[in-house]
């Protein structure tokens, strides 16, 4: 048995920015991760961080607005200002620690422009800011000696009378479960993207943070709002950066017509989100698009140009489709990207659960609201990583050491075996795909009643085929194979509580958009959604609404 | 579109460890990566296949392999570039790293040799408020070795770290470079001074250009740990034998315009340098014996006139 004063779940930006917080206040901590942290999928941004540098004239307070107005007035107001205020001194912090931000002239921090925003106040390194952003934030845990169990996998929060104290771990390279307690831990473990198929993220993001947090009894909060990115590649779904429209690439139909002038004629191609992606399936369902695709033209730019400041887009262009984007248009459509929902948390990172906190993606705040707006979440997962360090310090405080018992090891030994033991059955990956489509077709772009009800159907049928999956490989070394036979029920419990998000909201509002339900409505339904996993009940869940916190920006109509 | 793979395995249970190669055929997109097609095996065909991906994209550095005998990222390498007739395409695992299982090799040593150069900026001071000023150039100029994903691949084909496990490695030392170029860096001069005398620093490298073909991100390792060395030299660094060796290679084809062979084995080693010069001794032995003994007393080239010319148009370039 191993233990610590603070655990963090994740290695990515949020996991480690909270493990370096914790490590500077000299208490013992430590990073688990079930990959090397710097194969996390923080390293996959491309684009940039946003914030408002108040000493170059920008107000926080404008971004603030900007973040409320993408989220379609669903994001917290008191969580957005604490972000947008505290935006400037993270990246100032990051550009100290070593980040090589791009500059201008004057030799300070330069910006790109970005989706949603009327000012540009996006600060980025080349188009690898997340990768740039990763690597040197595991610099510094090195110089601080922030220890991490690499390639260990987190099966089970340990609770003991209500309250959270710790993890059952599977070490992945020897095969051996392991009992690790704390007296806090912060959940930073990332997206769900694998639960759609197809989808921009890496295959580690299963929401296996999501489930964990959800299986101790922590609601999951506006689960319903998922983002799909209006320009990821065709058939392989990898993500191209919205730096690119930042920079100031086209849109166009098949007529090679910009056709975001009919649907933004603002904003153009770097409306919102929400907007652009559901702007390129009209066309595309209209018999305007090319084979299922958009293009991306970024030809005008130049390939100097493109090859200085998008180099990486350029290099995922060639690598997957074989075109020069100084060349060609590039075909681009909707694809999964990033899920708004999450574990809910208040300002501070806590859950309702004691003694769990959460930051980065697998967190909801909420500050992306129905809609992220590109760039924020970068911002996110160092502003919530570190307050929710410093919020665990304080907690840890009144705690005691964690008990002895290891019940819980021995539970979760019992159910892996039983796994391992399990006769040949169904495909892993047969079952995930399977579910990952119907996710896709019903919580799609565009939903409505009888799409939704369509992938709750199809859940519950995947959810009677995922006890028969079989674990073919019983070795004890590396075994992905149970891995992915674990994951893979995480992301049963994310798409559980994605649906029945869905299925309560009875509006449309940012990423949730229902044909049948065309209106945001904000007398009814400017509440969030929570679902809670709850056994007892038929559905296997309980939900409930909770109000949206308004300080200063009254609801209106979102117009681009 | 059927794809032909030939996989080595590795099963650590078996007492020692057990090796052996195994064939599959999978059907995929045309435009398939080699990862997709490995993917496809460990989902479908063999569930017990261990290998590590993560991003599909190039971007998080997991899936370093040897493909038909280089290391590459699979995920980046298309089956049609490795097999454009329909070949066999032969994956084992990485070099110099111990195998863990299948693809799946041990990163300590990768990650020890990168904590060996203090992979951290070390400034002197904090500007008193907003960040440090600096060219874009000069930020820009990093970008070479930030686009390192640490993905190993230089490691596992480098030729001196397979008979010299101590050398720091290409990725280690492009690495060390981004923080020696970083204008906010405060210690370059110690940083240099310590990669110029560390045993397994950077003059034992021996520009076998390995690393720069296999780096799959543009990196050129190699080429960081040459500016290295010149860095080290301007700041005083002599005391090498990499840097005599590069002195008398400069002095003789300025002199003679041709290499002085004789006289650059002994200044490399350094002429008081009893032990070192010993070790010569049978090498030149050898060499005398089967006829390849460069002539011991320097002479000139017929056109040495020309080099020294080439020599002072270069330099007055340079100034
Ligand atoms: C292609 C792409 C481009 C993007 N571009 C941008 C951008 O330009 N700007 C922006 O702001 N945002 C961008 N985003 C979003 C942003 O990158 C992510 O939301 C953010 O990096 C998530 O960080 P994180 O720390 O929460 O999680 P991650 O970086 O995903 O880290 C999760 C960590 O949790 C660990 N973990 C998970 N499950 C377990 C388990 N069971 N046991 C142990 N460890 C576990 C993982 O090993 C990993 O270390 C992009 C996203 C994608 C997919």
């Amino acid at each position: 048995m191993y233990e610590h004063d603070v655990l963090i779940i994740g290695g990515g930006l949020a996991g480690l920015r909270a493990g370096i917080e914790v490590t500077r206040h000299g208490v013992d901590v430590a990073v688990i991760s079930k990959v090397h942290p710097v194969r996390s999928h923080s390293n996959a941004a491309q684009g940039g961080i946003n914030a408002p540098l108040t000493d170059r004239g920008d107000e926080w307070e404008g971004h603030a607005y900007d973040t409320i107005k993408g989220s379609d007035f669903l994001a917290d107001q008191d969580a957005v200002e604490i972000m947008s205020s505290e935006a400037g001194d993270a990246v100032i912090e990051l550009e100290r620690m070593g980040v090589i931000f791009s500059r201008g002239e004057d030799g300070r921090l330069g910006t790109r422009a970005f989706g949603g925003q009327k000012v540009a106040r996006t600060f980025f390194v080349g188009a690898i800011t997340g990768s740039a952003l990763l690597h040197v934030l595991y610099e510094q845990s090195i110089k601080l000696g922030l220890g991490v169990y690499e390639e260990w996998f987190v099966t089970k929060l340990i609770m003991e009378d209500g309250v959270c104290r710790g993890v059952v771990a599977y070490d992945i390279k020897s095969g051996k479960l392991h009992t690790i307690k704390a007296k806090a831990v912060i959940m930073a473990s990332g997206g769900s993207g694998r639960v759609f198929e197809p989808s921009t993220n890496a295959l580690i993001c299963t929401g296996d943070g999501l489930a964990l947090a959800y299986r101790a009894g922590a609601p999951l909060m506006d689960m319903e709002m998922i983002q799909y990115h209006p320009t990821t590649l065709a058939r392989t779904g990898i993500l191209l950066s919205e730096a690119a429209r930042g920079e100031g690439a086209y849109l166009l139909n098949s007529k090679g017509e910009r056709f975001m002038e009919k649907y933004a004629p603002d904003y153009m191609e770097l409306a919102s989100r929400d907007v652009v992606s559901r702007s390129e399936q009209i066309e595309i369902d209209e018999g305007r698009g090319i084979d299922g695709n958009v293009h991306l033209d970024l030809r005008h730019l130049g390939r100097d140009y493109i090859e200085q400041r998008l180099g990486y887009l350029e290099e995922v262009s060639q690598e997957f489709l074989g075109i020069s984007m100084a060349e060609e248009p590039v075909p681009v459509r909707p694809g999964m990207h990033y899920i708004m929902g999450g574990i809910k948390t208040d300002y501070n990172g806590a859950t309702i659960v004691p003694g769990l906190y959460a930051a980065g993606e697998c967190a909801n705040v909420s500050v992306h609201g129905a809609n992220r707006l590109g760039a924020n979440s970068l911002l996110d997962t160092v502003v919530f990583g570190r307050r929710s360090a410093i919020h665990a310090l304080e907690y840890i405080k009144s705690v005691e050491s964690a008990s002895k018992s290891e019940v819980d090891l021995k539970s979760e030994q019992v159910r892996l075996q039983s796994i391992l033991d399990r006769p040949k059955g169904e495909s892993i990956a047969k079952v995930r795909e399977d579910m990952a489509v119907g996710m896709t077709k019903g919580i799609g772009v565009w939903r409505d009643q009888s799409s939704m009800e369509g992938a709750l159907e199809n859940l519950n049928n995947v959810k009677t085929r995922v006890p028969n999956v079989s674990v073919e490989d019983k070795g004890k070394v590396f075994n992905t194979n149970l891995l992915s036979a674990l994951e893979l029920e995480f992301m049963v419990d994310n798409a559980e509580a994605i649906v029945h998000g869905a299925l309560m909201r009875k509006e449309s509002r940012g990423a949730h958009f229902r044909t049948d339900m065309p209106e945001r409505d904000d007398e009814n339904w400017l509440k969030h959604t929570l679902v809670y996993k709850d056994d007892n009940s038929n559905t296997g869940v309980r939900t409930e609404t909770s109000p949206v916190k308004i300080t200063q920006w009254e609801p209106v109509k979102r117009v681009y | 579109m059927i794809v032909d793979l030939k996989i080595k395995r590795f099963d650590p249970s078996d007492s020692g460890g057990k090796t052996w190669w195994q064939e599959y055929s999978v059907d995929i997109h045309k435009d398939s990566t080699v990862l997709d097609a490995l993917i496809q095996v460990r989902e479908y065909e063999d569930t017990s296949l261990a290998l590590r991906c993560a991003c599909r994209a190039s971007i998080c550095g997991s899936c370093g392999m040897r493909v038909n005998g280089n290391a590459k990222l699979v995920c980046k390498t298309r089956v049609v570039e490795v097999a454009p007739d329909g070949e066999q395409i032969i994956v084992e695992p990485m070099g110099n790293q111990h195998v863990v299982k299948d693809l799946v090799i041990s990163l300590d040593t990768f990650f020890d040799q990168i904590k060996r150069i203090k992979p951290y900026v070390q400034p002197d001071e904090s500007p008193e408020s907003g960040e440090y000023i600096a060219s874009n150039e000069s930020m820009e100029n990093l970008l070479t070795s930030m686009n390192c994903i640490m993905c190993g691949v230089c490691v596992s084909d480098c030729t001196v770290l397979e008979v010299d496990s101590n050398f720091i490695g290409p990725a280690a030392l492009a690495k060390a470079w981004r923080f020696v170029e970083d204008p906010r860096d405060s210690k370059k001069e110690s940083r240099l001074s310590e990669l110029n005398n560390e045993d397994g620093g950077i003059w034992d490298c021996t520009r076998c250009m390995k690393c720069v073909e296999v780096c799959p991100k543009g990196v050129s390792p190699m080429d960081r740990i040459m500016e290295l060395r010149e860095s080290a030299i301007e700041s005083g660094n002599k005391n090498t034998p990499g840097y005599h060796h590069t002195e008398s290679f400069y002095n003789s084809v300025k002199k003679h315009g041709r290499l002085d062979e004789t006289r650059l084995a002994v200044d490399s080693a350094g002429i008081t340098n009893v032990t070192r010069l010993l070790d010569l001794a049978p090498v030149g032995m050898k060499a005398m014996i089967k006829g390849k003994l460069p002539p011991i007393l320097p002479h000139k080239s017929e056109d040495h006139k020309n080099v020294k010319k080439l020599y002072n148009k270069v330099e007055g370039e340079e100034k």
